[in-house]
């Protein structure tokens, strides 16, 4: 995979991304699973309201690390976090810190689209109901739209909000997936491969909506498409057998890498 | 492979027709591998069906006559002169409950005393005017439970005294025996269970039409009876069998479901986890006979329930059918795919929440398949009733799950041992027809509510 480097647009926000405060912060996190290390002491900051994007080699750890954001890796069996992750200062590590409304915070869209089974409605409204965040049916109703309308869904489903998600078509379904995570209002989006599963056009329309959701969420997007990284991010990290090589400017790793193994990587040469 | 990399060189077609030559032989042979096994497998299905086929045709064959008895259509006089009772007690204004109590019963009791019999006899000589048939040969070709059929008519409209009413009255075991043919007619007298006499009126009135089939209704409304064969039924047996299915329904399916769903989505992984997983997986090979053990030693010896109870029996089939459901039920928990636990849990659903919002409405079918199933299979049971006392002869349909009762399995065995084998062989099979009917039924059921349940979902 050579990168076509002209691709890169860089953005207005790329420019200003060291204005904007750190939300996340990661410090010498290790992860393993059982006796096998997968992260190795990665330590970075995450900046608000911006794309965060997690490049490097399949296995490298990418989906593992962006695991530790929400403790989704506490659902796996064997499955062991060191290090300290901080979200606006707070250890979500603190065991006075309930891991469910950590996720109501830290919203994951994942790799393949996983609607529910059940309408389109309840899809979005679930999130908000086990929350408490919605008191009848009005509420519920506006809620659901206006989180259609900031997935970029509604105009195409408005009309049958009662059809089971599972009908949709592939990038609907991850739209859909997109809308039910920012339902329940969280400060961060993390994303694991969200396009993987889709065709050209319907990736084009998630990243259309990526660039939007990021004047409002913090995102951290998973991708082994080093074209979307370019397109999408404001800072990319290259992770390399679970070791953050380089994290910078994303225009500056693809323009300008400092490390030999980085270089290596966008033009082709490992991965 | 080598064939072609020693080629030389520069014949390149030379080498491609080799090459597809090769190929043509190795598709003979794997064709003719495939054929092989096709027809195996063919064969193999072919086999299985006619097992099958024979099974189920025997069955049918030896148990579907049993379902039609010989009856007598004859006309009854109700001979004051035999039935000797006073007026029916009507309850006076002066008289308590218990005094009107006390008068029925006793009236009932000289019901039970007259000679029922007598009235038998003498329709079944006046159905055959021509034919001499002796009092014993007459009372012999009518089942013995007829008595208590006219002695309720009585009981129940004590107007009929004095009249002559058409009645249709059920042959004897033996009748039976001789009107479908199934005793040799060229056996000596000696060896016959019925005399001349009783034959030839059984002849004659068959000829005439007045002795025929009819549909034996009461092997499903009558219980089972020693004295009187030909009216024995099932009735007994079914609702004790019943008794069981509630209880196996209302312990196994709730406690083996919330325990699959503990171990496999609660429980951590650890020693003692993977131990009850080895003990579940081996409690479900264990024999059902070390069931009905354990269940006597259990529930009879230490919390002395009585025996012969469905309760007991449904106790000790919820034992049995509780490793099938948890094994049943944990595979379907496990066949849900991961994605939908990560999309609940990252939504911020608890544990909880995630299993009953999103793993088990669609686990459900699956769930209420395995459960239909187990119920299906301990109905069937049979070896561990046997030693809680289930084989005991009861003749009376238990009212409530903790009275003696009879079980469809244990009744065909029982049936299957009766010595009258010319009588209770085809009764056998007819036994076995309702209990495969109800099988069939659950199972059909299961498939049913699954097609339904996942077209839903
Ligand atoms: N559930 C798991 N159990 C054990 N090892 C895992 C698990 N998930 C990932 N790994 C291992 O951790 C390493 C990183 O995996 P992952 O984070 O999925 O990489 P990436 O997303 O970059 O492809 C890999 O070596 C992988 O084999
Ligand atoms: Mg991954």
């Amino acid at each position: 995979m050579s990168a076509p480097l002209t691709t890169i647009r860089p953005t207005a926000s790329a420019l200003d991304g060291d204005a904007r405060a750190n939300r996340i912060s990661a410090r010498d996190v290790t992860v393993h699973y059982g006796p096998k290390q997968a992260i190795f002491d990665v330590s970075m900051e995450i900046p608000e309201r911006s794309v965060t994007a997690f490049i490097g080699p399949s296995g490298c750890g990418k989906s593992t690390f962006l695991r530790c954001f929400n403790r989704m890796n506490d659902t796996i069996e064997g499955c062991r976090v060191g290090g300290t992750i901080t979200i606006d200062g707070e250890d979500i590590h603190d065991p006075a810190l309930d891991v469910v409304e950590l996720r109501a915070r830290v919203g994951m869209v994942f790799q393949k689209p996983n609607p529910f089974p059940k309408s389109i409605y309840d899809n979005i409204a679930y999130g908000p109901r086990i929350h408490g965040l919605v008191r009848g049916k009005a509420e519920t109703d506006a809620l659901v739209e206006s989180a259609l309308q900031k997935a970029g869904l509604w105009k195409e489903v408005a009309d049958r909000l009662d059809a089971p998600g599972t009908g949709l078509s592939g990038g609907q379904q991850q739209r859909l997936c997109i809308a039910r995570a920012i339902a329940t209002g969280p400060e961060v989006i993390l994303m694991d491969e969200p396009c993987s599963a889709l065709d050209p056009i319907a990736t084009a329309v998630v990243e259309d909506l990526i660039h939007e959701l990021k004047e409002q969420y913090t995102i951290v997007i998973v991708t082994h498409s080093m074209q979307q990284a370019a397109r999408v991010s404001q800072k990319t990290a290259f992770f390399h057998l679970g070791k953050l090589i380089e994290y910078g400017e994303t225009e500056q790793i693809f323009v300008n890498p400092r490390e030999k193994q980085t270089e290596a990587y966008i033009t082709g040469r490992i991965g | 492979m080598t064939a072609i990399d020693t080629a030389p060189a520069g014949s390149a077609a030379d080498e491609n027709a080799r090459r597809r030559a090769q190929i043509r032989r190795s598709l003979t042979r794997r064709n003719r591998a495939e054929t092989r096994f096709r027809l195996l497998g063919l064969g193999s299905a072919l086999a299985a069906m006619a097992f099958v086929a024979v099974l189920f045709g025997n069955i049918l064959s030896h148990g579907l006559p049993a379902f039609w008895q010989y009856t007598l259509d004859a006309e009854v006089t109700f001979d004051a002169a035999v039935i000797r009772v006073p007026e029916r007690p009507v309850q006076g204004a002066d008289q308590s409950d218990a005094e009107f109590r006390a008068a029925m019963l006793s009236w009932q009791r000289r019901l039970a005393m007259v000679n029922w019999n007598r009235l038998i006899v003498a329709s079944v000589q006046a159905a055959a005017p021509g034919q001499q048939i002796d009092d014993r040969a007459a009372v012999s070709v009518i089942d013995s439970g007829v008595r208590f059929v006219l002695r309720d008519m009585v009981a129940d409209n004590p107007a009929l005294i004095g009249q002559t009413v058409p009645v249709r009255m059920l042959l004897s075991a033996d009748g039976d025996n001789w009107a479908k043919g199934r005793i040799s007619r060229d056996l000596p007298d000696a060896r016959q269970q019925l005399s001349r006499p009783a034959r030839d009126w059984i002849d004659s009135l068959m000829a005439q039409g007045t002795v025929h089939r009819a549909f034996a209704w009461h092997i499903f409304t009558n219980v089972d009876s020693r004295t009187s064969p030909a009216s024995a039924g099932l009735a007994g047996a079914f609702v004790g069998s019943l008794y069981m299915m509630i209880v196996v329904i209302l312990l196994a399916v709730p406690i083996g479901v919330a325990s699959a769903i503990y171990l496999e989505e609660f429980a951590p992984r650890n020693r003692a986890t993977d131990l009850i997983e080895v003990n579940i997986n081996n409690l479900a090979a264990v024999p059902s006979i070390v069931f009905g053990l354990l269940g006597a030693a259990v529930f009879i010896n230490i919390f002395h329930l009585p025996f012969s109870a469905p309760l007991v029996g449904g106790l000790v089939l919820t034992l049995m059918t509780l490793p099938t459901i948890i094994i049943a039920t944990r595979s379907s928990l496990r066949a849900v795919p991961p994605s939908l636990r990560q999309a609940a849990l990252g939504l911020g659903a608890s544990r909880t929440q995630m299993v009953f919002h999103h793993v088990l409405p669609v686990t459900f079918p699956g769930i209420l398949t395995a459960s239909i199933l187990g119920v299906a299979q301990a109905l069937g049971e049979t070896a561990p009733l046997l030693l809680i006392g289930m084989n005991a002869f009861v003749a009376n349909i238990p009212a409530t799950p903790m009275e003696q009762s009879a079980a469809l399995p244990v009744q065909i065995y029982l049936w299957q041992g009766n010595e009258n084998r010319n009588f209770f062989e085809p009764r056998t099979f007819a036994a076995i027809i309702v209990l495969l009917g109800l099988m069939i039924l659950l199972n059909a059921l299961a498939i049913w509510l699954r097609g339904r349940l996942e077209r839903k979902a």
